[in-house]
């Protein structure tokens, strides 16, 4: 789960991480009063999304008095902002942040997160602040410096110490870079964060050091024992029909194509987008119905693919294990009667109770069901019907 | 012969009193599992299905002698159940159980450097099948046929698929082996490879892997340098978009790899075989095993 910048940067408070001061804002109005509150000579104005290169999209602007807050707060309020992790489509900004400047010495990197393979939490820093990352890292890795960190005692102080030395702060500077490091990795692991990241973080020309952005992920198998967190969830920020398969217990990413697929199972359904593709198809989702299928389950899933109107054809790939392949069919018929099939459905069932699934859709003879026996068959016109339905428009 | 589990395996299941595992539990009896005991903390005394319960995992094995565990038990509890499993050093540990926090599993793993001799299979994994001896987990049984091919795979599902697809074409299996697909979990390609490159029924290996993570990479390496016997590869996700999955701090320790591109080439470079699609999985795998010479003696049609 992500959260906002300025909902970060309130709990690296919390943890005694200094940030610079500021509110978040929803109207102009409300800008300038932070504003005015603020009394900074510069005032930064952010645009408040779950994505990252809002600089160079035009979302941080830096004012200089309170018309001039307004006026910025106004131009990126309610519209549209298109950075490089938000896709052409861009997301919508409702929220600002409102800070004051900083007086920017240098700028630096820090980074926590875990490592999958030695499975171990590992601090990375940086000199190279307020870049990409992953430039540094494709480009100069040696720049990145680690420490990896042993779960039964925790980060060290000198691991802090030799990390903040590595990153080539100045020495009076470097016991706050430790004490942030230390605070940094108290809350990663208090509030089971699978990333947290300050970049910048900044060393001001009266040698402070403070978080100028922050970027806090958290891991969602442990949400239940964090109900704070979960209280910071931003669903307007959410894919709708991601967020309305979530709810329905269905694993859905879009992926813009014409052809959707419902699968069992995360490693098939990834499968399934691929050979779509292999046949010249474009897929539309990614979409595993999970291992306890019910019949309301599969008909929601239907009725969330077809709510995209790009959707020309839809692929369920089925292979019954603890899913049966007759639920499977149960509701694809129940999804025909609510919702009406509005696309053409290939299924491809096979594993537990298939007879008695291919019975069901045999049975219901629903015109726009085309039951295959083999996956492949299934992708091919799967892909053929889409493109059909395209050509036809 | 077999790899991780067989006849000889003596089987603890932990969560048993619930429901998934006492219907798992059940298939895998009627397959000819051995299971001595069961553990479910506040039910000591009781059966289930003729299966003696006891509160600890200590308990169950000092009175049963058990030699493995499989855990289905609630995700915030898992991690927990894995540790207890693991300190009375049995010889695997199978956890099915699926949404375990990440940072748990960091603890688990720093808390198996202390007991080197238990492997642990999982978590989040499908678990393991040694065809006509033995079953852990949520594997169907009627996909599997006893033969000579050892399956590895990341992903539940396309253990089944590519499992029935041997059988179809008349390839029967020695072990399927799930081995899960949390970010941090217990065994990887390496150590399963290594045990079906010893098993001297193994005649030849499908490896099934997915985008995230370095594991294939690494596997083709030592594939490389020691396997003997022909390996058959599927990578899925070569259409994921970038950064849905892992997050960006991710790539940056694994040097930008982990796409299934990088995993195919590694494992192309390695000489293995990488079928196209996934319903090619049978199909790359006869072709392999003709090259190879094998196919007559993999070829178990009854």
């Amino acid at each position: 789960m992500k959260i906002h910048e300025y909902q970060a940067k309130q709990l690296m408070k919390w943890y005694g991480i200094p940030i610079p001061k500021g509110q978040p804002a929803f109207s102009p109005e409300e800008a300038a009063r932070v504003a005015k509150d603020l009394g900074a000579a510069v005032t930064v104005v952010k645009a408040q999304i779950y994505a990252g290169g809002r600089g160079k999209a035009g979302g941080v602007k830096l004012a200089h008095n309170i018309d001039e807050v307004k006026y910025f707060a106004s131009q990126i309020l309610g519209k549209k902002l298109v950075t490089h992790q938000t896709g052409p489509e861009g997301k919508m900004v409702n929220r600002l942040l409102i800070e004051e400047g900083s007086d920017i010495e240098k700028e630096y990197y820090l980074g926590i997160t875990i490592d999958r393979d030695s499975a171990e939490v590992i601090l990375m820093g940086s000199a190279e602040g307020g870049m990409e990352i992953e430039t540094v890292a494709a480009e100069a890795p040696e720049k990145i410096f680690m420490e990896r960190v042993n779960p039964a005692v925790g980060l060290q102080p000198f691991q802090a110490k030799r990390l903040t030395c590595r990153m080539g702060f100045p020495g009076n500077a470097r016991g706050k870079v430790q004490t942030l490091m230390m605070n940094l990795y108290t809350l990663f692991v208090e509030k089971d964060c699978s990333l947290a990241e300050i970049n910048p973080l900044v060393l001001t020309k009266g040698n402070d050091i403070i978080a100028l952005d922050a970027k806090l992920n958290f891991d969602d198998s442990a949400l239940f024992r964090h109900p704070e967190v979960e209280a910071l969830r931003d669903e307007s920020e959410e894919d709708p029909k991601e967020r309305a398969a979530a709810k329905a217990s269905l694993s859905y990413v879009n992926l813009g194509g014409d052809v959707a697929c419902m699968v069992n199972g995360a490693g098939l359904a990834m499968a399934t987008v691929d050979i779509i593709k292999f046949y010249g198809g474009e897929p539309a989702n990614f979409l595993d119905v999970g291992g306890d299928s019910t019949v309301e389950k599969i008909a929601e899933a239907i009725r969330i693919m077809q709510s995209d109107d790009q959707v020309r054809s839809v692929f369920v790939n089925i292979f019954g294990g603890i899913n049966k392949c007759d639920v499977i069919a149960g509701g694809i018929v129940e999804a025909a009667k609510l919702v009406g099939l509005k696309v053409p459905v290939v299924a491809r069932l096979d594993g537990t109770n298939v007879e008695a699934g291919k019975k069901i859709l045999r049975e219901a003879a629903l015109p726009k069901v085309h039951l295959v026996g083999k996956m492949e068959d299934g992708a091919k016109l799967a892909v053929e019907l889409a493109a059909q339905a395209k050509e036809a428009v | 012969m077999s790899v991780f589990v067989g006849k000889d395996t003596r089987l603890i299941v932990q969560g048993l009193t619930g429901r998934q595992a006492t219907f798992h539990t059940k298939i895998a009896m009627e397959y000819g599992t051995n299971v001595v005991a069961g553990v479910s903390p506040g039910h000591s005394g009781e059966t289930v299905m003729g299966i003696p319960v006891f509160d600890t995992v200590a308990d169950a094995k000092n009175a049963t002698g058990a030699n493995a565990s499989v855990i289905y038990v609630p995700a915030r509890f898992a991690a927990d159940s894995i540790m207890e499993a693991i300190e009375s050093d049995l010889d695997i540990v199978v956890c099915i159980t699926e949404h375990i926090p990440v940072l748990d599993m960091v603890k688990v793993r720093a808390f198996m450097k202390a007991h080197p001799k238990t492997r642990l299979l999982g978590p989040n994994c499908p678990g393991i099948l040694t065809v006509g001896e033995a079953r852990l987990g949520l594997l169907p049984t009627y996909i599997h046929k006893k033969g000579h091919v050892g399956v590895i795979s990341r992903s539940g599902t396309l253990t089944y698929e590519a499992t029935y697809q041997l059988t179809l074409a008349g390839i029967g299996q020695t072990t399927a082996v799930g081995l899960g697909g949390d970010p941090v979990k217990g065994m990887d390609f390496i150590e399963a490879l290594t045990a079906f490159n010893e098993d001297d029924d193994t005649y030849a290996i499908i490896m099934i892997g997915e985008i995230g993570g370095t594991a294939e990479e690494e596997a083709a390496e030592w594939i490389k340098a020691n396997m003997k016997k022909p390996v058959i590869g599927f990578i899925s996700g070569r259409q994921a978009p970038p950064g849905k999955r892992m997050g960006h701090a991710g790539a940056i320790i694994s040097g930008g790899k982990g796409t299934a591109d990088d995993k195919i080439k590694a494992l192309c470079a390695a000489g293995i075989e990488v079928a196209d699609t996934v319903a090619h999985i049978g199909e790359t795998a006869v072709r392999v095993l003709k090259k190879a010479g094998i196919y007559e003696k993999c070829h178990t049609a009854e």
